[in-house]
C-alpha cells in the first residue's frame, strides 16, 4: 500500500470512529421527530407530538426544574472548592501535599454506582437523604475534581512574579487575589461553572439512589427506559443533549479563545 | 514552581488555610465518610427490613457461597477486560492517525469534538444504540433492504461492548492521541532512517515510548467499563447480571445494603489490585533489550 493511500485509509477510520461516537446522538434527535412508535427506517412523518408530550406532562417540568437547581448549585459548589484547591496547589507546598491531591482528584475514578450505594447509606446514616440537596453533596464531590483541573492548567499558565509583584506594590494577600488570581482565572471559572454543571446534568446514577422522590431529568429518562419503548425518551434526550452539548462547547471554547489572545 | 519557594514550609497563616482546608472538611464528609461506612455496613444485619450495625461476617458467607455472586463477578471481570482490549485496539489506529498523519488544527478539532461526548448523556446514548441494534431496528432495516436477514444484537455481549465504547472510546482516543503526540519525533524518525519497517517501528519504538499514556487510557476503559451498569443491562440482557447491576438489584428491590456494600467493597477492592498492577506496569523502566 502507499503511503497514500495508507493516510486515506487512516482518514476514513476517524470518520468510521466518529460516526461510531456521534451516531446514537443524531439518531436520537431524528427519531424525537419521527410518528412511529418504534423507531426504525424508513421515518415514518415528521412529527412534533412528542415534544407536546413532555411539554405538556407536569412531572417533565418539575424534573427539569430539579435538574436546574442541581445543577447550578453544583456547579457554583464544586467550582469554588475546584478553585480554592487549584490555587492551593499553586502556590504552597506542604506534608501530605499528595495525600491532599489525591484526596481531591480520586472520586472520579471511583465507579458511580459504588459511590450511589456509599452516598445513600451514608446520607441516610446521618439524615440527609431523599433531598434535593442530598444530590448537590454528592455531584460537588463528583464534579470539583473536574474544576480543579481546569483552574489549575489556567495557574499553570501565569507568571509567579505576578502575584509577587502585587504584594510588593503594596496589595494584601486578598487583594492580590481579588484584584489579579480571580481577573486572571476568569476564563476558567467560566470554563469550569459549565463543564461541572453538565456532568451534574447528565449524572443518573448517584441522583437515582439518593434523590428519594426528587427526580431529575436522566433519573426520569433511567425510569422511563426500564418500561417500554418510549420515544418521549428520544424528545427528552435530545433536550438533555443539546443542554450538556452547549455547556461543554462553552466550557471549552472559552478556554480557547483566551488562550488565542494570550499568543 | 511557586511552592518551592516555601521549601522550608512555614506555619500556615489564616489566609492560606482559608484555601487548603474546606476541601478537606468536605472530601472527608462526603467522599471518604461514605466509602468507609459502606465498607463497615457490609458487617450490619438486616431484620425486618431495619438495618442493624452489627459485626458479622453473615453478609461475606452469604454472598461468597453463592454461585449467582461469582457467575456476575467472572462475568464483569471479563467483559471488562473484553472492552479494554477492543476499545484499545479500535482506538489506536484513529489516535495514531490523529497523532502522527493530521495537522495540528485537525486534531485541536478531533479533540475538542471528543470532548463533547464524553460529558453528554451515555444514558439516553446507550438508549438510542438500543433502538439502532433491535431486531427491528436501524441496521437490521437497513440490511434487509440488501436482502440480509436480521442479525441478533441485543442481549448479546456485542451489544454490551458497544455499550461500553459508548461511554470509553471518546475518552480512550484522547488519552492515546496525547500519549501518542508527546512522544520524541526524532526516536521514530531514526528508526525509519535506519530502516525499520513502519510496522516495526509502530510496535518496537511508538508503543515502548507512549506505554505509560496508553496504560492508563486502558485502565480508565477498564475502570468505566467494570463499574457501568447501563450497558450490560440495556444491551446486554443481565443475564447473569453483571456486578453493578447485582449492586442495584440487591438495594432496590432486595432492600439488602450490607449485601450490596460486599458486592461494592469487593469491586473497590478488585478496582485497586488492577489499578495498583497497570500503574506498576505503566511506569516500568524496560528491562535493556
Amino acid at each position: 500500500m502507499t503511503p497514500r493511500a495508507l493516510d486515506w485509509g487512516l482518514r476514513g477510520y476517524i470518520a468510521l470512529v466518529f460516526v461510531f461516537i456521534f451516531a446514537p446522538i443524531v439518531f436520537s434527535m431524528i427519531f424525537s421527530f419521527n410518528s412511529d412508535r418504534f423507531p426504525t427506517i424508513p421515518l415514518g412523518s415528521f412529527t412534533t407530538k412528542w415534544y407536546e408530550a413532555i411539554w405538556n406532562d407536569p412531572d417533565v417540568w418539575k424534573a427539569v426544574r430539579t435538574s436546574l437547581i442541581v445543577s447550578g448549585c453544583t456547579a457554583i459548589l464544586a467550582t469554588a472548592l475546584g478553585f480554592a484547591t487549584a490555587y492551593t496547589d499553586y502556590r504552597y507546598n506542604f506534608r501530605f501535599k499528595s495525600a491532599y491531591l489525591a484526596l481531591v482528584l480520586l472520586p472520579p475514578t471511583i465507579p458511580l454506582i459504588i459511590m450511589a450505594l456509599a452516598m445513600l447509606a451514608w446520607l441516610s446514616k446521618i439524615g440527609a437523604s431523599g433531598q434535593v440537596w442530598s444530590i448537590i453533596l454528592a455531584h460537588t464531590v463528583l464534579t470539583a475534581p473536574f474544576a480543579m483541573a481546569v483552574i489549575r492548567l489556567r495557574l499553570n499558565q501565569m507568571d509567579a512574579s505576578i502575584e509577587a509583584a502585587a504584594w510588593n506594590l503594596g496589595a494584601s494577600e486578598w487583594g492580590a487575589m481579588r484584584n489579579v488570581i480571580v481577573p486572571y482565572c476568569k476564563p476558567a471559572i467560566i470554563s469550569a461553572l459549565c463543564l461541572t454543571a453538565a456532568v451534574s446534568f447528565d449524572e443518573f446514577a448517584i441522583a437515582w439512589f439518593v434523590s428519594g422522590l426528587n427526580k431529575t431529568v436522566p433519573v426520569m429518562i433511567l425510569e422511563i427506559v426500564q418500561g417500554n419503548i418510549d420515544p418521549r425518551v428520544n424528545a427528552l434526550g435530545t433536550f438533555v443533549f443539546l443542554t450538556s452539548m452547549t455547556l461543554v462547547i462553552i466550557a471549552q471554547v472559552v478556554l480557547m479563545t483566551r488562550k488565542g489572545v494570550k499568543a | 514552581m511557586r511552592g518551592r519557594e516555601n521549601i522550608n514550609m512555614p506555619r500556615p497563616n489564616a489566609y492560606a488555610l482559608t484555601w487548603r482546608l474546606p476541601i478537606i472538611v468536605w472530601q472527608f464528609l462526603f467522599f471518604v465518610g461514605p466509602l468507609l461506612f459502606m465498607v463497615a455496613m457490609s458487617f450490619f444485619l438486616v431484620k425486618n427490613y431495619r438495618m442493624i450495625e452489627a459485626f458479622e461476617m453473615k453478609n461475606w458467607v452469604k454472598m461468597f457461597g453463592r454461585n449467582y455472586f461469582w457467575d456476575s463477578y467472572w462475568l464483569t471481570l471479563w467483559l471488562a477486560t473484553l472492552s479494554t482490549i477492543v476499545t484499545t485496539l479500535v482506538a489506536f489506529p484513529a489516535s495514531f492517525a490523529l497523532a502522527f498523519r493530521t495537522s495540528e488544527t485537525v486534531r485541536r478539532w478531533a479533540i475538542f469534538l471528543l470532548i463533547i461526548p464524553f460529558f453528554t448523556s451515555y444514558l439516553v446514548r446507550t438508549f438510542s444504540w438500543y433502538t439502532i441494534l433491535a431486531e427491528s431496528g436501524v441496521i437490521n432495516a437497513m440490511l434487509g433492504s440488501i436482502g440480509i436477514d436480521p442479525i441478533t444484537m441485543l442481549n448479546t455481549k456485542f451489544g454490551t461492548i458497544v455499550g461500553y465504547m459508548t461511554l470509553t472510546l471518546p475518552l480512550v482516543v484522547v488519552l492515546q492521541t496525547f500519549a501518542l503526540a508527546n512522544i520524541d519525533r526524532n526516536l521514530v524518525q531514526a528508526a525509519r532512517n535506519l530502516g525499520c519497517p513502519p510496522w516495526r517501528t509502530i510496535l518496537t519504538v511508538i508503543v515502548p515510548l507512549a506505554k505509560t499514556g496508553l496504560i492508563v487510557a486502558a485502565l480508565f476503559c477498564f475502570i468505566l467499563s467494570f463499574g457501568d451498569f447501563v450497558a450490560p443491562y440495556y444491551l446486554g440482557g443481565s443475564k447473569p447480571p453483571t456486578l453493578p447491576i447485582l449492586i442495584i438489584d440487591t438495594t432496590k428491590s432486595g432492600q439488602q445494603w450490607p449485601r450490596a456494600a460486599v458486592v461494592a467493597v469487593v469491586m473497590m477492592a478488585t478496582l485497586i489490585t488492577i489499578a495498583f498492577a497497570a500503574i506498576t506496569l505503566a511506569y516500568r523502566k524496560r528491562a535493556s533489550a
